[in-house]
């Protein structure tokens, strides 16, 4: 065209245009220009505590009084490693993430985006405006509307007596799988918006060609719809992950990380020594393992994004 | 016979949905029925005498009203710094190639889901330091700039579905590339700015935790924070019935957006070609 044939004249060409490419180095910085503020913002906001949590990390650094802070080596991790509770907020850190995350939305919200292809349009909008209320209500709000459902005189034991099926008081006999469902309950919206927006992308005449030689439903799904969508699960997969593992409101408000801690995750107990106990040092230091887990998730699912990732 | 199957397939997938659908609502009903019951209930049950007395309650500017403004000032402020900064690093990021480009962008999108929790603890001690803290507009960047990475990756995947020939021919006629973007670019990609607003306004709206360490002074607490004063023992134990009240006009601005904006997005939630990865 010529719109493109013109363009490998002008200087400010994109990156279509191959003669104007790696030339000046001025234009580089001009042209990046407007990255600026969100680097100066990222560098201060993000980064810069990045860093200081790696450096508090190795500190005996407190907000008690005005004792000075030293440099202590690995004396924090091998104070966490050798604590009982730490483990227990890992494990139940991981329960909370598999479980509500990688299992409950993610499942539940493909689920969803399946079931709307063939459900009748009224039942779709209605189901999905509930759906996505349920996101919508503010995190701490959540975090009670869910108290009131699983606490021992709340609507699920009430459900349950109904069908005549056994009730417990849920919040402290399993108060991991209330915050989880909880938790499922408050984050599917958006693996359903995902899954969504993704099947409606997959070719009909694929499916269709695949059903004309016979494949079944399962091997529809399992043969052409899943590696056409496998990008969009893989991201969905990341995103929800790394935001289930620091989600703090929704448990505190629950159950502040109880009874017995059987529902402290890390973000939990770290605010509980960082914040309340007001070892610094020693908080941070979990923290960062927190931020080591994200990033261990995060390479496996950049893994599967990484032949035609940008 | 095939047919059949299908309708049977169809039946199926209506029933499985409308039980997803209650269990997405019973959970909704408790706010509704205890804002409008007397006394002091964590029972779903239709109350006996329905009373406005709590909404009455509420309605205060100490108890409502200040917050919620607390909230739009922080969240609206905090978001349109993210929507703006958002809008300027994608243009070179979709336009332009290079070397650290790949970099960056992953960088970005781990970030994305970087456990906000995890870095408040510096956070809290830098502020203290550089006496930010209980300071509306330092806690008002700071939320902008934690929904960034989210808030480019999605922008920066957006404009990519903007075709670049359009912008080619402006450039023959000298336009600069920012006056591309505003006159040529950004009125092709409303839907998209109008998710990433949606998303980092929701997401802002609701937390609980970032207010809760930055801001101290009871009289600048948003409503994700006060909210808690209905929980305070000195009060004579849980307010339930005010908390009910309370969190339906907490979640109505949320609402009143997301109506309002989704109507634009003609229908469809326009994610598809941003989360692709």
């Amino acid at each position: 065209m010529t719109a493109s044939a013109t363009a490998e004249r002008t200087p400010a060409a994109p990156e279509t245009s191959g003669a104007a490419r790696g030339t000046m180095r001025g234009r580089t910085i001009v042209r990046g220009l407007p990255l600026l503020p969100a680097v100066v913002l990222l560098l201060i906001f993000l980064a810069g505590p990045i860093i200081y949590c790696i450096y508090y990390a190795f500190t005996d650094m407190q907000l008690t009084g005005a004792t000075t802070t030293n440099f202590v080596g690995l004396a924090n991790f091998r104070k966490a490693f050798g604590d009982d509770q730490f483990y227990n907020a890992i494990l139940q850190t991981l329960i909370f993430t598999v479980l509500s995350a990688i299992v409950g939305q993610n499942l539940l919200g493909l689920a969803i985006a399946l079931l709307f292809r063939l459900a009748t349009k009224v039942l779709r909008s209605i189901v999905g405006a509930l759906v996505i209320a349920a996101w919508v209500v503010p995190e701490i709000v959540a975090g009670y509307l869910m108290y009131a459902f699983f606490r021992d005189e709340g609507s699920l034991n009430e459900i349950l007596k109904f069908l005549h099926l056994p009730q417990q008081n849920w919040l402290y006999t399993l108060p991991i799988l209330a915050v989880s469902l909880a938790n499922v309950w408050r984050g599917t919206a958006f693996s359903m918006l995902v899954y969504s927006a993704a099947l409606a992308e997959v070719p009909a005449e694929l499916t269709e060609a695949a059903a004309m030689d016979g494949a079944g439903v399962w091997q529809r799904f399992w043969h052409v719809t899943l590696p056409t969508i496998r990008r969009s699960v893989a991201t969905n997969l990341m995103l929800i992950t790394l935001q289930t593992l620091s989600v703090f409101g929704l448990i505190f408000a629950m159950t502040k990380g109880g009874p017995s801690n059987k529902s402290t995750t890390l973000p939990i107990y770290t605010y509980q020594t960082a914040l309340q106990n007001y070892e610094i040092g020693y908080g941070t230091a979990m923290a960062l393992v927190l931020l080591v887990i994200g990033a261990l998730f995060s390479l496996v699912y950049l893994r599967a994004l990484r032949p035609e990732a940008d | 016979m095939a047919k059949s199957v299908q309708a049977a397939g169809k039946v199926a997938a209506n029933v499985a949905l409308a039980g997803i659908g209650i269990a997405f609502l019973v959970p909704l009903l408790w706010v509704l029925t205890t804002s409008v019951a007397q006394g002091q209930t964590l029972k779903v049950e239709w109350p006996k005498h329905l009373t406005g007395a709590n909404f009455a309650h509420v309605t205060t500017v100490d108890i409502l009203f200040r917050p919620l403004l607390n909230g739009l000032v922080l969240c609206g402020g905090g978001t349109l710094i993210t929507v703006v900064v958002a809008i300027l690093a994608a243009y070179p990021l979709s336009r332009y190639r290079s070397r650290l480009k790949r970099p960056f962008l992953l960088t970005i999108l781990f970030t994305t889901g970087l456990p906000i929790t995890a870095i408040m603890i510096p956070v809290y001690a830098m502020f203290t330091q550089l006496n930010l803290i209980d300071q509306m507009w330092s806690a008002t960047v700071f939320m902008g700039s934690t929904a960034l990475p989210f808030g480019i990756w999605l922008m920066k995947n957006f404009m990519d579905s903007v075709p670049v020939e359009l912008e080619e021919v402006a450039w023959t006629d000298g336009a600069s590339s920012m006056a591309t973007l505003r006159r040529i670019v950004l009125p092709l990609m409303w839907p998209g700015v109008i998710v990433v607003t949606i998303f980092t306004f929701i997401g802002m709206w609701g937390n609980f935790f970032v207010p809760f360490i930055l801001l101290i002074d009871p009289n600048q607490l948003p409503a994700s924070v006060s909210i808690f004063t209905f929980f305070d023992p000195q009060h004579g134990g849980v307010q339930y019935g005010q908390l009910a009240a309370f969190s339906i006009f907490y979640c109505i601005p949320v609402a009143v957006l997301y109506l309002v904006m989704s109507r634009k997005l003609s229908g469809s939630f326009a994610l598809g070609g941003a989360l692709k990865g």
